[in-house]
Formats: structure tokens, C-alpha cells, sequence
């Protein structure tokens, strides 16, 4: 069976690739999306702190045999505390300052992370084990879905909606969205706002870690994966606008997809598409698709 | 808010001469005194590149994080212009630069759509496309790049490949640039260009068309980092993709920060410094038993961002005229 000259089985599969990488961009979008929301600072240390949650669990089940299960909970919430020291003691700092200046930190911090990382792993990846239970593929009749594939889509949709409900439905996250608006007036109100910010960090770099875990099996546990998927979630978030929560999620998944089906059409480009369609959206509607123009 | 407060740091234009002429003379001594000239004319590159990005950041306020691009553009054009056509060097080096101000101009009207953050993430994100682009095309021989590019003569006068020779056309290019920077920065253009970056509103309010400034200060960067590139790959005869990485980006705004933004001889010191220290590292340094070696770089560049940022926001030569001016008082 074909579509447009190209075997279906090709197509489906590509298109998969491409729902998974979404996945990723999502998640990652979106932390970035919750930490510029409160601490307007793009966190340049995104993609170490990804690709630190995938070393987190490579090592965990190497030298403890630590499950993947135990890794989703344990790696998280260790890198989530390394921000949370890293937010106590530089970015804390810089608030007062031009936003430019968060930037150039965490940009020093991607490096030193990624440096350290290389000397002591060298620059080849390490192949994580699949999980017992996971190993096998659902029949979908017209492709073969395999197993932790399903279950990485599932996962990263479940913690995308919980983030977006958490924030836009809940007491805490009114607080959080009160906090954006006007930090002075939310602290006047008897909330503590510095704490608040503190754990948003934490929480944001958690979530860039739990990406990294879920990456471990799928993609080579390397030094440099964060920095290549950084720079693509860059381009993400500014096709998609910072504004909305919603907005970083669908953007994610959307130009997962658009970059898969490159794959399948045009190879060649299927590096540059998302740059691409960052150019397009600059060019109509230069506050993003769903970013509000200040 | 700006990101370079440099009013305490405005050299009088004695001070500007004096330092002027001290570098000049340095530097023209220096490879007499026995200072290797390849590496001087690799920091004399690296200088460049840092005071066309400090053009922009230092005096416009917009954080480039893509000049890599500008670099490698122009140093594959130049390269390919001299060795595939056989192009003389001044041509090779002239038409390399008209390449990267071509892209400025490209990149420039898309990137000024948005601001500060944002205009950081694009020019990133544009880099890495033109990364890709020269990861596939054929012409750039991907991976090892364009090797044994000619020196040539230039003006079929000055040949090229005795490196004293090559050093003092580097360095007079280095200088001619140097000196157009300056005066870029001092003339009225330059001075609409402070007032936006301090207070974009009221900059227009005044009749300013900011855009259009900010446009023009971005493809006078591009082009200047282009001099850079192209003549950086006549110096070591070779084109490669380590220029168009972002990597390269996030050097020269390291060398920018360190040396001092919105200083003139800020990115000429911090050049000369984190150039210095990568050499030195080459070697291989032996601190409390532990030896610290090339693969080390990655994480002392990213140290010295970090005590920069935290600590040292002026950079040494801003820090340097605040303490001088501090004396003064």
C-alpha cells in the first residue's frame, strides 16, 4: 500500500519517529516555558540538564541496578535539586539585571556540564537497557508499534496535561500565574515568591531530566544530546510564543510530526525544516503562534 | 535596562590615542620580540571577530548568538574563491566578506522582528541551520573541510606564505578595522545607536527610525565578522565547519564578555586572552597533581562565563577604567 509514491509502512514509521521527537520538544518547551514564565531567563542549561537525567539513570542502572521505574522518580528529582542550588546560589543573583545576563550563565553552565561529562564519559554514547516489560511491539495491523515507543508518547502527554492542569486549573498555579503578572503584589499578599521561583526552577529542570530518562533507551546516552536538542526546542518556543502552556505542548508535538514527514519527502532538509518554519512564522507573525506581542 | 553600562568607562580621546598607538606598537613589535606569529594572528582574527560582535552588543544591545555563521560563511567563500577559481587573496578575502554581509542582511531583517531574548534564540537557531546547510552542501567537503587553501600574493606583490609578511597584512587589516569600529562607534550613527540601546521608546519619540539602525549595526557586524573569517582562513589555509558551530558563537561572546562590553580594546584583550589560554592548555597544565589538557577548555571557557556573569560584569578592560576613573575622582 502506498500514499504519495511512498510505502505506508515507511510513512507510519517516520511520522512515528517524528511524534516521539515531538514528544520530547514538548517537554522540553515546556519546562522552558514554566521557568521564562516566573524567572524571565531562557535556561540555556536546558539541554545539559536532559541529557544529566539520562546519565542519572544510565548510572543508577549500571553501578546500583536501579529500574527504569525507580530512575523516573530518582533522576528527576536529583537534578531537580542540583537547579534548585544552582537558582539559590547564581541565578537568584541576576534578577535585577538585564535578562541577557541569565542567559550567558546558563549558557556557561550547559558548557561546564557538557565538558565535565565528555572527559569523564568521552564523547560516544552509551547504549541504555530496554526494560524487561517493555520489550515487543503492539500490531496495529497496518505498522508495528513497539512497545516503550507507545509508552513515551503516553507518558510525555500525561505529564504535559498534568503541567498544563496544574497550572492553569489548580490554587497553586493561579499563585504561579499571579507571580508572572506582578511578583511584588503576590508577595504583599503573603506568598512567599522567592521560595515560589526557587522550586518553578527546580521543578522546570526536573522535568528537562524526566525527558532525559525517558530519552535514555530511544537515543544514545551521550554528553552531547542536549546541546543538538536544544538549539531545535530553541527554535520551538520561538515558533510557538512563550505566552501559553497549551501553546508549547501542541508546538512540540506539531513540529515533531512536520519533522518526520521531511524524513519521509525530502530528507535532505529534514535537519533544517523546523528552522525553516521558524522563518515562515517570523515573517507573518513575529510574536509566535500563540505569543502574545508585549 | 542595558546590558553594558559603560558610561563611567568613556575614554577621553587622548587616553584613546595613547592606548591606540601603545597597541599598534606592540603588536607591530611583537613577532620581533620573539611572540610566534601564528598565534598572534590567530588572536589578531579572533580580536576582530570579538570587536564586530561587541559593534553590536556593546553599542546596539542585541546579543547575537549565531556570529558563527558570518565567520564560516566567509571563510568557505574565501577559501573556495582561492583555491577552486584560483582568486587572488585580496579578492578571495573581499568577496568571503560581501558573502557574510549578504547574510547579515538576510538574517538581519529576520532576526530585528524580536528582541532581546528572542533575538538571541534566532540568530542560534538561523546558525544552526546554516551549520546544517554546510554539514551536506559538497562544496564544503564537509567534515574535513576546504584543506591547503593558497596564500597567494597579494596585490601579485607580497607573497603571502612568508608569515612575517602575512602577519603584517593581518595585522594592518586587523588595525584598519579596529580604527573603522572606532569610528563607527563615535560618529552620530554610532551615537543614535547608544541612545536605542538605552531607551528604545524614547529613541523613536525622537524621530529615530530604531529598526532601520539596528539593522544597519547588524550588517556592519556581519560584514566585520566576515573580514574575520575570510582572512582567518587564508592565515591557517583552511575552511572548516568548527567555525560555523555554535560553539564559535558562544566564544566570541565569551571573549566579548571577559575583555569588557561597549569597550573598544574589550574584545581585543579578551581575544588575546582566551586565545592564550587555549594554547597554554594544548600543552597540557599540571595543577595539584592533576594535569589539565585541551579537553579541558569546554569546561574553563564555561567557568569563565559563570565568574564573568556573576562577579566580573564589566569585563578587565571595563573594570580597569572604572577603578581608573574611581582614582581620578
Amino acid at each position: 500500500m502506498e500514499i504519495f509514491g511512498i510505502p505506508t509502512q515507511a510513512l507510519f514509521g517516520q511520522l512515528l519517529i517524528g511524534l516521539i521527537n515531538g514528544a520530547f520538544y514538548a517537554m522540553l518547551s515546556l519546562g522552558l516555558a514554566v521557568i521564562f514564565g516566573l524567572l524571565n531567563v531562557i535556561n540555556f542549561t536546558h539541554g545539559a540538564q536532559y541529557m544529566m537525567g539520562a546519565f542519572c539513570a544510565w548510572l543508577l542502572l549500571e553501578k546500583w541496578g536501579v529500574s527504569y521505574w525507580w530512575s523516573l522518580l530518582l533522576a528527576p528529582l536529583a537534578i531537580g535539586l542540583t537547579g534548585v542550588v544552582i537558582e539559590r546560589t547564581m541565578l537568584s543573583r541576576l534578577y535585577k539585571l538585564d535578562h541577557l545576563y541569565g542567559l550567558l550563565l546558563t549558557f556557561g553552565l550547559a558548557l561546564i556540564f557538557q565538558g565535565l561529562f565528555t572527559n569523564y564519559y568521552g564523547s560516544s554514547g552509551q547504549p541504555y537497557r530496554l526494560p524487561e516489560e517493555f520489550s515487543g511491539a503492539f500490531n496495529l495491523g497496518f505498522m508495528f508499534l513497539p512497545k516503550y515507543r507507545a509508552w513515551v508518547i503516553l507518558a510525555s502527554v500525561i505529564v504535559c496535561l498534568s503541567t498544563w492542569f496544574v497550572i492553569e486549573r489548580t490554587k497553586l498555579g493561579s499563585y504561579l500565574r499571579a507571580a508572572t503578572e506582578n511578583p511584588a503584589l503576590v508577595q504583599a499578599f503573603g506568598i512567599n515568591v522567592p521560595r515560589m521561583i526557587t522550586l518553578t526552577y527546580g521543578f522546570g529542570v526536573a522535568l528537562a531530566a524526566l525527558a532525559g530518562v525517558m530519552a535514555a533507551p530511544i537515543y544514545q546516552v551521550a554528553p552531547q544530546m542536549g546541546a543538538n536538542i536544544i538549539i531545535v526546542v530553541f527554535a520551538v518556543v520561538v515558533i510557538g510564543g512563550m505566552g501559553s502552556i497549551l501553546g508549547a505542548i501542541i508546538t512540540g508535538f506539531a513540529l515533531g510530526i512536520v519533522e518526520g514527514l521531511t524524513k519521509v519527502f525530502y530528507p535532505e532538509a529534514s535537519n533544517t525544516v523546523i528552522f525553516v518554519v521558524m522563518v515562515i512564522v517570523l515573517l507573518i507573525k513575529p510574536a509566535g503562534l500563540f505569543g502574545k506581542e508585549k | 535596562m542595558a546590558i553594558a553600562t559603560t558610561s563611567a568607562a568613556v575614554p577621553s580621546r587622548r587616553t584613546m590615542l595613547i592606548a591606540t598607538t601603545v597597541m599598534t606598537l606592540v603588536l607591530i613589535l611583537a613577532p620581533l620580540l620573539g611572540v610566534y606569529p601564528v598565534f598572534l594572528m590567530k588572536a589578531l582574527c579572533f580580536a576582530l571577530f570579538a570587536c564586530a560582535f561587541n559593534l553590536l552588543i556593546g553599542f546596539g544591545g542585541l546579543l547575537s548568538f549565531g556570529h558563527a555563521m558570518f565567520l564560516g560563511t566567509a571563510g568557505y567563500v574565501c577559501a573556495h574563491a582561492a583555491k577552486e577559481w584560483g582568486w587572488p587573496p585580496e579578492i578571495a578575502i573581499l568577496s568571503g566578506t560581501l558573502a557574510a554581509a549578504a547574510m547579515g542582511c538576510v538574517v538581519g531583517l529576520l532576526a530585528i522582528r524580536r528582541q532581546g531574548i528572542y533575538f538571541a534564540m534566532i540568530t542560534l537557531a538561523l546558525a544552526q541551520m546554516v551549520y546544517f546547510f554546510y554539514l551536506q552542501a559538497p562544496f564544503t567537503h564537509g567534515e574535513d573541510g576546504i584543506q591547503a587553501v593558497p596564500r597567494g600574493k597579494l596585490f601579485g606583490l607580497l607573497d603571502l606564505s612568508n608569515t612575517l609578511i602575512l602577519y603584517y597584512v593581518v595585522l594592518a587589516i586587523f588595525l584598519a578595522a579596529f580604527l573603522l569600529i572606532n569610528r563607527i562607534v563615535h560618529s552620530p550613527f554610532g551615537q543614535v545607536l547608544k541612545a536605542i540601546r538605552e531607551n528604545e521608546p524614547r529613541a523613536v519619540s525622537l524621530g529615530y527610525d530604531a529598526e532601520k539602525y539596528k539593522f544597519l549595526a547588524f550588517v556592519l557586524s556581519a560584514t566585520l565578522a566576515g573580514l574575520a573569517g575570510a582572512t582567518k582562513a587564508i592565515v591557517f589555509q583552511l575552511a572548516s565547519l568548527t567555525d560555523a558551530h555554535w560553539t564559535m558563537s558562544g566564544e566570541v561572546v565569551l571573549m566579548t564578555l571577559l575583555g569588557g562590553m561597549g569597550t573598544i580594546f574589550g574584545p581585543v584583550v579578551g581575544a588575546f586572552t582566551i586565545i592564550g589560554i587555549e594554547n597554554y592548555l594544548s600543552e597540557g597544565v599540571t595543577v595539584f597533581g592533576m594535569t589539565f589538557g585541551a579537553q579541558w577548555v569546554t569546561v574553563i571557557t564555561g567557568v569563565i562565563f559563570v565568574i564573568c556573569v556573576l562577579a566580573f560584569r564589566r569585563g578587565i578592560v571595563g573594570e580597569l577604567s572604572a577603578w581608573w576613573a574611581r582614582r581620578q575622582d
